[in-house]
């Protein structure tokens, strides 16, 4: 129990990161100065208090603690449930429950994955076509370039996948949490349903607006 | 009507077990499904074989005893209903129908579709009573219930402890069985004394016995022939929060 509690909480924790950094990624539709100079202010948040980046580096941390917390909850919990049944079905119809709730485990390792490229690609630029610090704009643009049209089937993918995740995964966390009414119930699944077709949607309008010409 | 039903064969638990295909002739649509495993035992019997293992007891829906999953489903395809309440009729001619024990690691098979669900005894132990004088039965009316906690607690107390949620979970998880004793329990004035200690226990007991962790995955509620409601697992999950609190 304590397990799905922190899975709940670190879950809540990263969707929150998600929000932010989807606020963040519009801003690419305000135009390059705009989107530089906001990907710049991220660096500097907290000073003159806090040194340069240092804000940043707080935030990654707190990061790392939470994916690392729901993963290593998940994977305890999904070893105790390999082991509650140690004899399979001969016959088993597919699961009655969503896409959504039979997906969680390989879809959390898809978006792990993801992730790993993500960073690689966008922070430290190491897999990124244009590759200059502090050029955002140009290096998000380069990245959904036509020609690379496998990295954006990938993103998109990515996103979806982290949609699927977050639509059971939300209202997962709320059962976890203690949502017991059966108003609840529904206002719990049109929440999960609605936040993650927001980040879906938000996600997706930047390859989308550099692959139709619209930023670029 | 004919049919072919393959029947998971296991002679004790050290038997590693197989699924036996047998053919069954001759059976009325109007027989349950329990019924036309006696036909089969009998045919079975005569023939000098070991008759196929199935638990059963009151045949009205209301023990919980007739355990089998019957292709791939709890209690077999029709909602709300046990398998002894299950008729032939729901069956075409000809079909072939999988029928399988529980299968979870804390409900072991003893013989053929036979499991051993005491664990379930021991979540009980653990925490599902309460404490009361023994001696005459109080006057009904001496601890007033509100109308709206006596139909959830009722609600929550039809659980008949089969263990189709058990057998139904992809994590095999009895989530479902504790939400509703704890429940059940819970919403009543009586249950008050020992409502921390209850949920705490139980869910520790329901741990040691082997069972997997609930992913919200809604199966449990789907094949309960009670119509157990998941939203009392959001219960057990906010009362065992509190009862961590008030430790």
């Amino acid at each position: 129990m304590a397990l799905k509690i922190l899975m709940a909480v670190t879950g809540i924790m990263l969707v929150l990161f998600l929000y932010l950094h989807m606020i963040g990624n519009l801003k690419i539709f305000f135009g390059e100065t705009t989107f530089d100079h906001y990907a710049h202010w991220l660096r500097t948040i907290g000073e003159p208090l806090l040194p340069e980046q240092w804000y940043l580096w707080i935030q990654r941390g707190g990061l790392t603690i939470a994916i690392v917390g729901h993963i290593w909850a998940a994977t305890v919990l999904a070893r105790r449930a390999r082991r509650a049944r140690p004899v399979k079905y001969a016959h088993r119809p597919k699961v009655q429950g969503s896409y959504a709730a039979r997906t969680m485990r390989w879809g959390g390792v898809i978006i792990l994955l993801f992730v790993i490229y993500h960073i690689l690609d966008l922070t430290t630029l190491t897999l990124n076509p244009n590759g200059q610090q502090g050029k955002v704009y140009a290096n998000v643009v380069a990245d959904f370039a036509p020609a690379r049209w496998y990295v954006t089937l990938f993103y998109a993918l990515a996103i979806v996948a982290i949609g699927f995740h977050l639509r059971h995964g939300l209202w997962s966390a709320f059962r976890t949490l203690g949502q017991q009414k059966p108003r609840g119930e529904r206002i719990a699944r049109a929440t999960a349903l609605v936040l993650s077709l927001i980040l879906v949607v938000g996600y997706l309008s930047v390859p989308f607006a550099v692959l139709t010409g619209l930023v670029g | 009507m004919d049919i072919q039903v393959r029947v998971w064969r296991q002679s004790s638990s050290e038997d590693d077990g197989r699924m036996v295909t047998y053919d069954v002739t001759d059976i009325s649509p109007d027989a349950s499904f329990l019924e036309m495993l006696d036909v089969l035992n009998e045919k079975l019997i005569l023939d000098g074989d070991d008759p196929v293992a199935f638990d059963h007891d009151c045949r009205e829906g209301i023990c919980g005893m007739c355990s089998m999953v019957i292709d791939g489903v709890a209690h077999g395809p029709e909602r709300a209903t046990t398998t002894c309440q299950l008729h032939m009729r729901h069956f075409k001619d000809g079909d072939v129908i999988d029928v399988e024990p529980w299968r979870a690691a804390a409900f072991p098979v003893i013989k053929d579709l036979v499991v051993d669900r005491s664990a379930f005894d021991k979540i009980i132990q653990a925490g599902g009573y309460i404490t009361a004088p023994t001696g005459a039965a109080p006057e009904a009316h001496a601890t007033p219930v509100p109308k709206k906690d006596a139909d959830l607690a009722f609600e929550a107390a039809t659980c008949i402890g089969c263990g189709a949620c058990v057998a139904a979970c992809p994590n095999g998880s009895a989530m479902l069985f504790t939400a509703a004793k704890v429940a059940h329990l819970g919403l009543m004035p009586q249950g008050q004394p020992e409502r921390d200690s209850r949920v705490i226990d139980m869910l520790q007991a329901q741990d040691d016995a082997g069972f997997g962790g609930c992913t919200n995955a809604g199966e449990c509620t789907t094949v309960c022939p009670k119509g157990i409601p998941l939203t009392l697992i959001g219960r057990l999950n906010s009362d065992y929060r509190k009862a961590l609190r008030n430790r």
